[in-house]
């Protein structure tokens, strides 16, 4: 099963390493892992999906508490959180096939970034899934190349919000 | 104005810190020159990887923080293997090392090696200071690291520029404040009571004492708690010593090395109570066959220890100390008369098997007797190995220590650590035990023991052979003996001498006997070798 923590860390240089060296020397397989100063200065947040079961969860979070400049450990519980994930996505498109990808553009709220006389590139932030179905319907089209920053994650206020 | 390194000597000095042990070069210079002009005692070893093993032994027995200091490049690389085995045995270490000018850093200079990147997986924290201003605080938080929650080692690497350059003024840091390090150290009440009310419904309950008792300093609230309760104690190998071997309590160690009624004791017991140990898998192979019949409570300061290895009932997150402390003003539990009797009768049935050869020397027999002949507080070193598990298993402990590389299992401790024993307590009997593989692998400190004329007895178990690995390739390999066998060894004794220690070989207990007790009466170190026959096994 796969699971979102948000890491509280604070901002030096090195902490990174300490973090993600963890993954590797404690064998856990994380998806992704990105990193962003918060509101502030001082302090990072490190969004790390990661796939395992309950114990490797708890292990992962137990260990990364552990490490001295990480400040605060949470795994958000489903639903309880927005996750959104940037993507750049860059599709073969000759002249006769732009519209048909403006299209899947403007239906998926994918923003168009980049047009050359072969390629498009889209630009998409939106959940995992979605991101899913985009490249989907872009696949037949030929994907050059995708980019993506790993998950960012942010607790609910409100019940209401758009999952 | 003042320099990095002298800083970096007066912070050591805020710290009460009065000896260090280490090994210079070009780039700690500054660092060492300034100590010339402290009473801080500088040990000079001759390996580093020793310096970190001196230091563990010092803190261990004085129960404080070791410091060792090392060079960049070869000398913090050869740090590693001290480092790395204080981690795994929780031992507070500050260690210093130089480093090349900041400005050159990731350039491959001269004796440059990423010594921060290397130990990242070793040390409690580490951090590369870049500005001489930043110094005093990294000193204070650093001894604090170490020496707070599940002590460690901590690494601070100095860039030789940081230590020649100045500042305006020294100010200690009185407090320190790092928002992500909050160890808790009290035992939640909630969870206490729920422990206490599960020991009250135990009919087979046993404690499973490990290094955190000793760590916390939780000896005396221990043994208040046994004498309260009755409940009988396994330790593991870090927990030697936390009761007294005669203690009709103490069933002995536990593991697959342990004695086997501590084994069967755990295997048939309804609860029990993990007190700072990890469950190691050479503690408790099959974690999972225990729980399938017995609760388990788990007490220990490092909250990623709990359920990591065995699942636990109830987890007690806390230092030793407090927890005993809260546990004790309520506790009201009598350990039932049948399960004491059961307990007993298994370690009258499971002995250590004792085989005598004419011309060798019985170890298991020969540490049982020298145990008597040590006063109480005496503090045993065991090497790792065979002479490990001998002493383990046979060595008669009553209020002193017993130290060991545990976790790490680093062939060569004992000599090294037995001298910062020695120079921490010089009012003790200090005894280091290794066989004649561990011995050559840290004999250089021969010369650190005769340089500081340190009183520390060494005893080498000669047996010829690398004895466990022997073992295991006699159980498990044919009896194919690959690369184990020390064809050639040297005279131990006129290798002692060459030192100028003295030293003597036996070839029977008889001989042992009467040389340990010459030994004892003697104020210098002294090499006892004990020719041992190389089919005698562990157990």
């Amino acid at each position: 099963m796969k699971y979102t923590l948000s890491v509280l860390v604070e901002n030096h240089p090195g902490v990174l390493s300490k973090v993600s060296g963890l993954f590797s020397r404690r064998a856990f397989n994380i998806d992704s892992l990105a990193v962003g100063i918060t509101e502030d200065p001082d302090i990072s947040r490190m969004t790390i999906v990661a796939d395992g079961d309950e114990y490797i969860i708890e292990q992962l979070e137990k260990q990364l508490n552990k490490v001295i400049p990480v400040i605060k450990v949470r795994t958000y519980a489903q639903g309880e959180y927005i996750s959104r994930e940037l993507s750049l996505i860059k599709v073969s498109c000759p002249a006769k096939q732009r519209l048909d990808i403006m299209k899947i553009a403007e239906l998926m709220d994918a923003k168009i970034v980049d047009v050359s006389v072969n390629t498009m590139t889209l630009q998409f932030a939106d959940t995992l899934e979605r991101f899913e179905t985009l490249t989907d319907l872009l696949k037949p089209y030929g994907i050059r190349e995708i980019v993506r920053t790993g998950t960012v994650a942010i607790e609910k206020d409100s019940t209401a919000a758009r999952k | 104005m003042i320099s990095g390194a002298e800083i970096m000597v007066k912070c050591l000095q805020e710290e009460g810190v009065s000896v260090l042990f280490g090994y210079p070069g070009a780039v700690i210079c500054p660092f060492f020159d300034e100590l010339t002009h402290t009473d801080i005692k500088a040990v000079l070893v001759r390996q580093e990887q020793n310096a970190a093993h001196c230091a563990s032994g010092y803190a261990r027995a004085l129960s404080t923080v070791g410091v060792c200091v090392a060079t960049s490049g070869p000398g913090a690389l050869n740090m590693i293997t001290g480092i790395a085995t204080a981690y795994m045995d929780s031992i507070p270490l500050v260690c210093i090392t130089g480093q090349v000018r900041s400005d050159v850093l990731g350039r491959d200079v001269f004796q440059e090696a990423d010594i921060t990147g290397a130990c990242e997986s070793f040390v409690k924290h580490s951090y590369l200071v870049k500005d001489t201003a930043d110094l005093p605080r990294v000193f204070k938080e650093a001894f604090h690291i170490a020496s707070t929650g599940r002590p460690g080692p901590v690494l601070i690497d100095v860039p030789v520029d940081v230590q020649t350059g100045t500042v305006g003024e020294f100010v200690y840091p009185e407090k320190v404040n790092i928002i992500g390090y909050k160890p808790s150290v009290h035992g939640h009440p909630m969870q206490i009571k729920r422990a206490l009310d599960m020991i009250s419904q135990s009919k087979r309950p046993i404690i499973c004492a490990g290094g955190g008792v000793l760590s916390s300093g939780a000896k005396p609230k221990f043994r208040e708690f046994v004498d309260k309760t009755g409940i009988p104690v396994v330790s593991t190998m870090m927990g030697i010593g936390i009761m007294p071997t005669n203690d009709p309590r103490y069933v002995g160690m536990l593991g697959s090395h342990g004695m086997k009624a501590a084994n069967v004791s755990v295997h048939n017991a309804d609860l029990v109570i993990l007190c700072g140990a990890r469950v190691g898998d050479r503690a408790v192979a099959s974690p999972d066959q225990v729980v399938e019949h017995a609760n388990v409570i788990h007490i220990d300061i490092d909250p990623a220890e709990i359920g990591k290895n065995m699942k636990t009932s109830i987890p007690i997150v806390g230092d030793m100390k407090n927890v005993l402390s809260q546990m004790l003003k309520s506790v009201d539990y009598t350990t039932p008369d049948e399960w004491k009797q059961q307990i007993a009768k298994w370690k009258d049935e499971y002995t250590v098997s004792v085989r005598k050869y004419d011309g060798y020397v019985e170890p298991k027999s020969f540490i049982a007797h020298l145990s008597e002949k040590l006063r109480p507080k005496a503090i045993m070193c065991a090497d790792v190995g065979q002479n490990q598990i001998w002493c383990a298993n046979n060595y008669r402990i009553r209020d002193g220590r017993f130290f060991t590389s545990g976790g790490m299992g680093t062939m060569g401790y004992s000599v090294p650590a037995a001298a910062g024993a020695k120079m921490a307590r010089p009012d003790r009997d200090v005894i280091a035990v290794c066989g004649d593989g561990s011995f050559q692998m840290s004999l250089n400190e021969l010369a650190t023991i005769a340089q500081e004329n340190l009183n520390v007895k060494i005893i080498v178990m000669r047996n010829t052979v690398l004895g466990m690995v022997h073992e295991l390739q006699d159980l498990h390999y044919g009896s194919r003996y690959a690369v184990t066998e020390l064809e050639t060894i040297p005279d131990f004794v006129k290798l002692a001498q060459a030192y100028g220690i003295d030293s003597a070989m036996a070839y029977s207990n008889e001989e042992a006997e009467a040389l340990a007790e010459k030994m004892m009466q003697s104020d210098k170190p002294f090499v006892l070798v004990c020719n041992v026959h190389p089919n005698t096994t562990s157990r």
